[in-house]
């Protein structure tokens, strides 16, 4: 009733995780059982062992919450050889969130990723907007999106996803280049680049002075821009951005997305996803929806 | 294990204006909290407040399924917690984090030092301590004595000593400048305002004390998921939420030299 395909990835269900919300899925066990996610994405992962940004790197703001944290992670290298053997076992869909700050960056990382027989796909990041170097600057400008997509798409045999900036005037041109260069699919979006200022120290709340805003504040914005690509690429489009119930959840497949994830609600309730899991098979049957799919871009 | 458990309020005091203390039943089996584990509690009806707030566990009995929060009122999640009466639910995600080290030989001797809010997670601690024959020499404090929210729970573990900056309690001034603390320890633990507690740790530093300090960092996950709560450590970026809230000084001569 609820299992889709992006492109050759088999979900069980459309429900996967945000990169950067749900550490290396280890981090929720206790909570959830992982085997139940129709996959998961994790922590953005680059070519070299990387500190991130100085702290404080988050702040809460109305109905959302801004963060710069600076894809902090132990490098390609580490994610292969320490944390893959501890996730592989599981039975779901592994989504490695690939970021580098060049084309060469990012293809090697994609390419030791191609090596791990248990991860089908990985989630090219050209739209975080916390590195000064790449990031966000692959992913704002058609021309260089497709450059990158293009790129690792000679060294990446399995099903790549491109996740896209909304920091952007036309998200639909940037989604038909990378559709054009290769990719298989498109998630989006990453976060909307804000910024809070303490008025009484008189100061940015952040070290970094700006940070990608997410939760429930940006969702609209996410819903017209999934509703808008999925009208512009004829690829599978991965919709995000705020979902924390089944209802949400049900708001993207509509706009257009066939399959979702979810990132800040799992700060706020760490088994958020089962509930959605359970509230979209509750959904379908309550409506007479016997297969998810019929309900996908229906706007 | 971490879980997510609605816990009941089965007592509220308030301790001045500015603290209040909830003690909440588990109703079922509770998992063991250690001393300087924290929870993450959820602030429902209050639509400035999404995330979770990191709150210390001040005491908790695994066997009577108690645990007890003191907390202080900042900002718009307290305020809105301290509204919760008696027969109220509150969800936490917990335990959470790496608390103290309370595994060291019976005889020795142990400072605590807490200062305002600090204070909170050291009742547990002094407990466990005593508990396993451990002396323990509890030093609070805060600006004036209405700041310290909690004292006469702490004599029954410890010598028990206070000070203000004010004067108005204990030793007159700030509360590394007690004659107390100029002592001898096996081990000092401390948690409280950022500058005390680099003070302390300084000191123990300096003299070749072991210590261990209990952090709090804005944080989102709780879990070492998102990396939003990271400290500066001797080994780079770690974790407040899951590597911490407490730090063995050994590792932090960076942070607690950065004044």
């Amino acid at each position: 009733m609820l299992a889709v395909n992006i492109h050759n990835l088999k979900l069980k269900n459309p429900v996967m995780t945000a990169s950067g919300t749900f550490g290396y899925g280890e981090e929720f066990a206790d909570f959830i059982d992982l085997n139940r996610l129709g996959g998961f994405v994790v922590k953005g992962t680059t070519g070299t062992h990387r500190e991130g940004n100085p702290y404080p790197r988050m702040v809460e703001t109305p109905s959302g919450m801004l963060n710069s944290v600076g894809l902090q992670n132990g490098g390609v290298e580490k994610f292969c050889k320490e944390v893959y053997p501890r996730i592989k076992h599981l039975d779901t869909n592994i989504i490695v969130n690939v970021s580098g700050s060049s084309i060469e960056e990012y293809c090697d990382v994609a390419s030791q990723v191609d090596a791990l027989d248990r991860i089908p796909a990985i989630e090219l990041n050209i739209s975080c907007p916390n590195v000064k170097h790449g990031g966000m600057g692959f992913g704002t400008q058609p021309g260089m999106a497709a450059e990158v997509v293009e790129a690792v798409r000679k060294v990446y045999h399995k099903t790549l996803i491109v996740k896209l900036s909304p920091n952007v005037t036309n998200i639909a041109e940037i989604a038909k280049a990378v559709e054009g260069a290769g990719a298989d699919s498109v998630s989006l979006i990453n976060t909307l680049l804000g910024m809070a200022i303490d008025i009484e120290r008189r100061r940015p709340r952040m070290a970094n002075v700006t940070g990608g805003l997410s939760g429930p504040a940006v969702k609209p914005v996410a819903v017209r821009m999934v509703w808008q690509v999925a009208h512009a690429v004829k690829i599978p489009v991965v919709g995000l951005g705020g979902i924390c119930t089944a209802e949400d959840a049900i708001e993207f497949l509509m706009a257009g997305a066939t399959a979702i994830e979810v990132g800040t609600a799992n700060f706020i309730d760490p088994a958020v996803t089962v509930k959605i899991i359970d509230g979209l098979e509750a959904w379908c049957k309550a409506h007479g929806v016997s297969d998810i799919n019929d309900i996908i871009g229906i706007i | 294990m971490k879980e997510i458990h609605d816990f009941r309020i089965i007592e509220r005091r308030q301790l001045g204006e500015q603290y209040f203390r909830l003690l909440l039943k588990h109703g079922g089996q509770m998992q063991p909290v250690a001393p300087g584990q924290f929870v993450e509690v959820l602030v429902e009806d209050e639509p400035r407040v999404m995330l979770r707030r990191p709150i210390s566990v001040h005491d908790a009995d695994a066997e009577a399924g108690t645990l007890s929060l003191l907390v202080q009122i900042v900002g718009n999640g307290t305020r809105r917690l301290a509204t919760l009466a008696e027969g109220d639910s509150l969800n936490l995600v917990y335990p959470l984090g790496h608390g103290f080290t309370t595994a060291i030989p019976a005889g020795s001797k142990a400072l605590l030092v807490g200062g305002g809010a600090g204070i909170a997670p050291l009742l547990h601690l002094a407990k466990t301590l005593h508990a396993g024959g451990v002396h323990c020499t509890v030093l609070l404090g805060g600006r004036t004595a209405s700041l310290i929210p909690v004292q006469d729970d702490f004599r029954p573990f410890g010598d028990l000593l206070l000070a203000t900056d004010d004067g108005s309690l204990g030793h007159h001034g700030i509360i590394t400048t007690h004659p107390a603390f100029a002592d001898t320890y096996d081990i000092i633990y401390t948690c409280g305002p950022t500058p005390m507690m680099k003070a302390v740790a300084r000191s123990a530093a300096e003299r070749g004390l072991r210590c261990e300090v209990s952090l709090e960092n804005m944080m989102a996950c709780g879990v070492g998921a998102c990396l939003c709560c990271v400290t500066d450590t001797d080994q780079g970026h770690r974790c407040v939420c899951k590597d911490g809230p407490v730090f063995d000084i050994s590792t932090m001569s960076k942070w607690y030299s950065n004044k």
